[in-house]
């Protein structure tokens, strides 16, 4: 009898020893894998910071882009250009993602064409860029003879699609029930109570989403080389010609230029789209959490 | 108090998706400006029952109700009847406040410009009478443009009762409308019951039997999806015929 209390007792210590070694090596490299993450982040964040800051100034940010030789070169033709763009995506993608994001939470529930729409759209989610830039390029840049902004709009649209209209359905679904039932016991419409009051009471989730959507694509290199690709101008043909941007301008910059003055002028130029793509990120944050915390 | 009967419930039957069956045989009678508190275990099904008088079932796919619910004499299962007027003239209190992301006035407004056409005054003038009907105004007054949700619980509730009002239902469904709410919150919804009894016909679903006692005229017991009994709330407390409303009222089980 007591040998064997003896044994069970030492054979619960060794179970125990051994919990608390698989407890410390799990925490051990899931702390490593965080430091290797956001160690990485941090290096990409002071490399481009730190070769980025010494071009800008003021005209740099005021003044287009200029061929190589002529003072005073800026990027201000291609922030512009890709503000039109990225808007112009926003325009075109926001709404279709939206309303199809409305279906798949509130209308098409538990029925066939909502399974293929999710389905479709995680394909679409997972599409490379480069494949989209190419299927515009096909569909609009070659039959219509140039490349013009609004094709670039056009790329990243389809790239924020998936996103938005995934977003919007997973907040929508975080609604409670009661909500729904109670605007619908008053005599609301569905369509009525899904638009005043459900996208009201998600409204913060789906402007993240759009924020976070538009965030994404707004650094989107390949697409953007297919369609909009680029131009010294300053980007006052959107409909019909090429169109300045950052990311092409960091490419071409940094990648077909031989010219020092150049690959510090991409550097600017990506501290600049980082910027940008930080304020949204940030900017999203901040109206989720007003939501979520202060009511 | 007239005896006129409001609803009349004929061989009501209810499924949930995949034909699962919730209520049988269903046979019930609800007198107008009266209250009937609908009692009974878990699961018994008086949550589904109430929520087939406005269609609310609707909502959700492959829920069906057959039988007959008679409204005023009118079918209102009957694939006919809009249903969006039929929502408007029964309302229904549910157990969790559900106050809408708007301001107060904007929430007790919002049946007001669902429905008719009024100026903004008379707006103004029926959000006030119903947020003092409910005892709120007082409360309240000074912070119409805050946001519905900044009430307390208690004050959402009454919030949400003064919102069904607006609509002028005949009948106002409540389920469990006091469980997610303190007690003295709750004394006041009660109190709040009994005089809107005067105007409209309630049918309250309860898990409290003294609350169902306290402000009810006429009780059913559930009891597995099967109306056991249904009188005056007296008789059903003090001398229930069904040994299985005896053996609920007095604890022995639910």
């Amino acid at each position: 009898m007591t040998m064997m209390n003896n044994n069970s007792i030492s054979a619960r210590r060794r179970g125990l020893f051994r919990r608390r070694l698989a407890d410390r090596i799990v925490r051990l490299l899931s702390t490593a894998a965080l430091v290797i993450a956001i160690a990485g982040m941090g290096w990409i964040l002071w490399n481009v910071c730190a070769r980025g800051i010494s071009v800008l100034s003021w005209s740099f940010l005021t003044e287009s882009t200029k061929p190589w030789g002529i003072p005073d070169s800026g990027i201000a033709n291609a922030i512009l250009g890709t503000l039109e763009i990225t808007l112009g995506a926003a325009l075109i993608g926001i709404p279709p993602a939206l309303l199809g994001g409305i279906y798949l939470a509130e209308f098409g529930r538990g029925t066939r064409l909502a399974g293929i729409i999710r389905f479709a759209t995680n394909v679409l989610m997972g599409m490379p860029s480069v494949v989209v830039g190419l299927f515009v390029y096909a569909l609009m840049v070659v039959p219509l003879g140039g490349f013009s902004g609004v094709a670039g709009s056009l790329a990243l649209a389809i790239l924020m699609i998936p996103v938005v209209l995934s977003t919007t359905e997973e907040m929508l679904r975080m609604v409670p029930d009661t909500l729904r039932e109670s605007a619908l016991a008053l005599g609301c419409s569905r369509t009525r109570a899904t638009l005043a009051i459900l996208c009201r009471s998600a409204r913060s989730g789906l402007l993240t989403g759009i924020l976070l959507a538009v965030a994404r694509v707004s650094g989107e290199t390949a697409p953007l080389l297919f369609t909009a690709l680029w131009s010294d101008g300053w980007p006052r043909d959107y409909f019909t010609g090429p169109t300045a941007n950052l990311p092409v301008l960091i490419t071409e910059y940094s990648t077909n230029s031989p010219f020092a003055e150049q690959h510090a002028a991409g550097w600017g130029a990506a501290l600049t789209v980082t910027v940008m793509v930080l304020l949204l990120n940030i900017g999203s944050r901040i109206i989720f959490k007003e939501k979520h915390h202060v009511r | 108090m007239s005896d006129e009967i409001k609803i009349s419930v004929r061989n009501l039957n209810f499924f949930y998706a995949g034909n699962h069956q919730a209520l049988f045989d269903n046979n019930l009678e609800i007198r107008a400006n009266h209250v009937t508190a609908v009692i009974g275990p878990s699961g018994c099904g008086k949550s589904t029952h109430l929520r087939t008088y406005n269609r609310i079932f609707e909502l959700y796919r492959g829920q069906r109700a057959e039988g007959e619910i008679l409204v005023d004499g009118e079918n209102i299962l009957s694939p006919h009847v809009d249903v969006l007027e039929l929502r408007r003239r029964i309302g229904m209190i549910f157990q969790k406040p559900t106050p809408f992301p708007m301001s107060v006035f904007d929430n007790v407004a919002y049946p007001l410009r669902l429905h008719f056409k009024l100026s903004k005054s008379e707006i103004a003038d029926r959000v006030e009478d119903a947020l003092r009907g409910v005892s709120l105004w007082d409360e309240v007054s000074g912070k119409l443009k805050t946001s519905g949700l900044a009430l307390s619980g208690g004050q959402q509730q009454r919030l949400c009762i003064a919102r069904a009002v607006t609509a002028a239902p005949e009948v106002l469904l409540m389920d469990e409308p006091t469980s997610a709410i303190d007690p003295v919150a709750t004394l006041k919804i009660e109190d709040l019951i009994l005089q809107l009894r005067e105007k409209f016909t309630i049918v309250i679903v309860t898990h409290n039997m003294q609350q169902a006692a306290r402000i009810s005229d006429y009780t059913a017991f559930f009891y597995q999806g099967r109306i056991v009994e249904y009188g005056r709330t007296e008789a059903i407390f003090t001398n229930p015929s069904n040994p299985k409303t005896e053996e609920y009222i007095t604890g022995r089980f639910g």
